[in-house]
């Protein structure tokens, strides 16, 4: 398949939620042009793609095929070079000032001279949350990542995986409907990875936000999602979105570990690794790709 | 000084000359002052006079002066020094245009313009305002200031990383805000060694400016006076030089003072 535009109502189509809302995403014929030195770079390529609310996809791909680029679109960080993308019926740039939108990086991005605590009340702090329902919220977002006793440290005291759920509890403060997150477990081991998988499936069950996630590693993918969007390179292009059965079934909350060693698991795995590879069945992922 | 010492005591008399150059100085008390000399004419009145004061008393009260007109130079060169850098990173054309004057004007020579501040400001006169001459002092230690302020706020300015800028940008807010939430506590640490440098060349401009303006009352006033007393006074000619020395440290540490106060501001993000 060429694009994506054929899973608007194809296998992949997300579930839909009984009450009809609004879709959180929706991508139609997007195009991104990056005007460099030595001529144009066609980033992205006729992009359609539909998140439902509620509903967590995944963008893998190899280097360079525009899944960054992307989120950042939807993110509003970038403007699309044409095409159109709302969030929740909005335009993207609408919603980014609405803060329809949480956002976390590869890198944490805490603001060192601040506290766990302050780090988290930073986007309440500029949106002008009363000091009491700030302190509150705080106090619950860091319950929910379990840093409560990590609240008065600073960024340089805390490990790598601490620092991303800061991240990602500060990404939660406005209780977005919809999580952006690029690679956040990029940089991690693969212990602390797992586990913060494990917390990021419970988390966003427990919020009921849309998730849009960028990674690299297939199993990360398809542990986590209802949909992994598979994209290629050079120009960036959808070329296939996988359903994941995981999802389908069983509710996100149920996904626990044992889940990485069941036969569907790896049969998940298995079918994203060959949409990689345009349907050849391989034994071994492409140049660029972790497959762990 | 425990080589000036050593040097005092083994050195030759009439220093080392070399051809016709004397490349290492003479060692008489006249040249080179005993360390205990020094300190202890430091205890000693001023003159002979029986109502004079202890040097010491005097030299301090010059070194408080200049102290207070390099703070005030200071002061004005750290919200010129800000101001230009505030303007230069919200415009690139900006920063082109004014970076290479910035630099330029560190060329001129203090001496030379000195008088030439003293002279224009003894024709303002606003109302019941009148120039005073130590603030053209002022102004010239804050002229010395104002360029490492400027070139190290510019650089703390532009300091934050891609991602918090972006952070900021997705929280919707605006230039003021991620100006005092994220610029301004990011700059710090580039901040302060330029306060710092900006601090030591307040004070050597106040002394150099006091020189050339001719200005009573400050240490740079008393260097020339005691100096020219040196051929029968010879330790005298040293407290001033004492007196700025401490002034300078005083300066440096009023700044190191700062930084501690702003400690939270100098963390990095890495875990340690």
């Amino acid at each position: 398949m060429r694009d994506g535009s054929g899973f608007r109502d194809g296998a992949g189509a997300p579930p839909q939620p009984a009450s009809g809302a609004v879709s959180a995403v929706e991508v139609r014929g997007v195009d991104k042009v990056f005007e460099t030195r030595t001529g144009q770079v066609q980033a992205l390529d006729a992009i359609d793609l539909t998140v439902a609310a509620g509903e967590f996809v995944s963008l893998i791909g190899p280097s360079g095929c525009g899944k960054s680029t992307l989120m950042r679109l939807i993110a509003d960080l970038d403007d699309p070079s044409s095409g159109t993308l709302t969030v929740f019926g909005k335009t993207a740039r609408h919603a980014r000032l609405d803060q329809e939108y949480g956002i976390a990086f590869q890198s944490a991005g805490l603001l060192p001279w601040r506290t766990v605590a302050g780090n988290v009340a930073l986007p309440l702090e500029l949106h002008g949350a009363p000091s009491a329902a700030r302190s509150a919220r705080v106090a619950e977002l860091l319950d929910m990542v379990g840093l409560t006793d990590f609240a008065d440290r600073y960024p340089d005291q805390l490990s790598g995986g601490m620092q991303q759920r800061v991240a990602i509890a500060r990404s939660l403060a406005e209780q977005p409907r919809l999580l952006l997150m690029d690679e956040p477990f990029g940089a991690l081991d693969e212990m602390t990875r797992e586990k913060m998988q494990s917390d990021l499936v419970r988390i966003s069950a427990e919020t009921g936000a849309a998730v849009v996630f960028v990674t690299h590693s297939i199993p990360e993918a398809v542990f986590l999602s209802d949909r992994v969007v598979v994209m290629s390179p050079r120009p960036g292009r959808i070329r296939e979105i996988v359903p994941m059965r995981l999802g389908a079934d069983a509710k996100r909350a149920a996904r626990t570990d044992e889940l990485r060693e069941e036969r569907a698991f790896f049969d998940m795995v298995t079918a994203v690794r060959e949409a990689l590879h345009g349907g050849a069945p391989v034994g071994t992922g492409p140049r660029g790709m972790e497959t762990r | 000084m425990l080589i000036w010492e050593a040097y005092k005591l083994l050195g030759p008399a009439d220093g080392v000359v070399l051809g016709t150059t004397r490349i290492l100085p003479r060692t008489t008390d006249l040249a080179m002052p005993h360390v205990w000399d020094m300190i202890g004419r430091l205890g000693e009145p001023v003159t002979r006079s029986p109502s004079a004061q202890p040097l010491w008393g005097v030299v301090a009260l010059a070194a408080l002066t200049t102290l207070g007109i390099a703070a005030a130079g200071w002061l004005v060169g750290v919200v010129v020094g800000i101001g230009l850098a505030l303007v230069m990173q919200r415009w690139r054309l900006a920063e082109w245009g004014l970076l290479p004057w910035i630099v330029i004007s560190q060329t001129v020579p203090l001496i030379a313009f000195a008088p030439v501040v003293k002279s224009w400001g003894s024709r303002v006169e606003i109302g019941s305002f009148e120039w005073q001459d130590w603030m053209s002092v002022a102004l010239i230690a804050s002229y010395l200031a104002f360029f490492p302020i400027a070139i190290g706020a510019l650089k703390g300015l532009q300091s934050p990383d891609r991602i918090h800028e972006e952070l900021m940008q997705s929280y919707a807010a605006g230039y003021w805000t991620t100006l005092v939430k994220l610029r301004f506590p990011a700059s710090v640490p580039y901040l302060l060694p330029a306060l710092r440098l900006g601090a030591a060349n307040a004070v050597i401009g106040a002394v150099v400016a006091e020189v050339s303006t001719g200005l009573q009352g400050g240490i740079g006033r008393i260097l020339i006076q005691f100096a020219g007393q040196a051929s029968g006074d010879p330790s005298k000619a040293w407290a001033p030089i004492f007196g700025a020395i401490v002034l300078g440290l005083v300066a440096a540490g009023s700044i190191a003072l700062l930084g501690v106060m702003l400690r939270n501001y100098r963390r990095t993000e890495e875990a340690v």
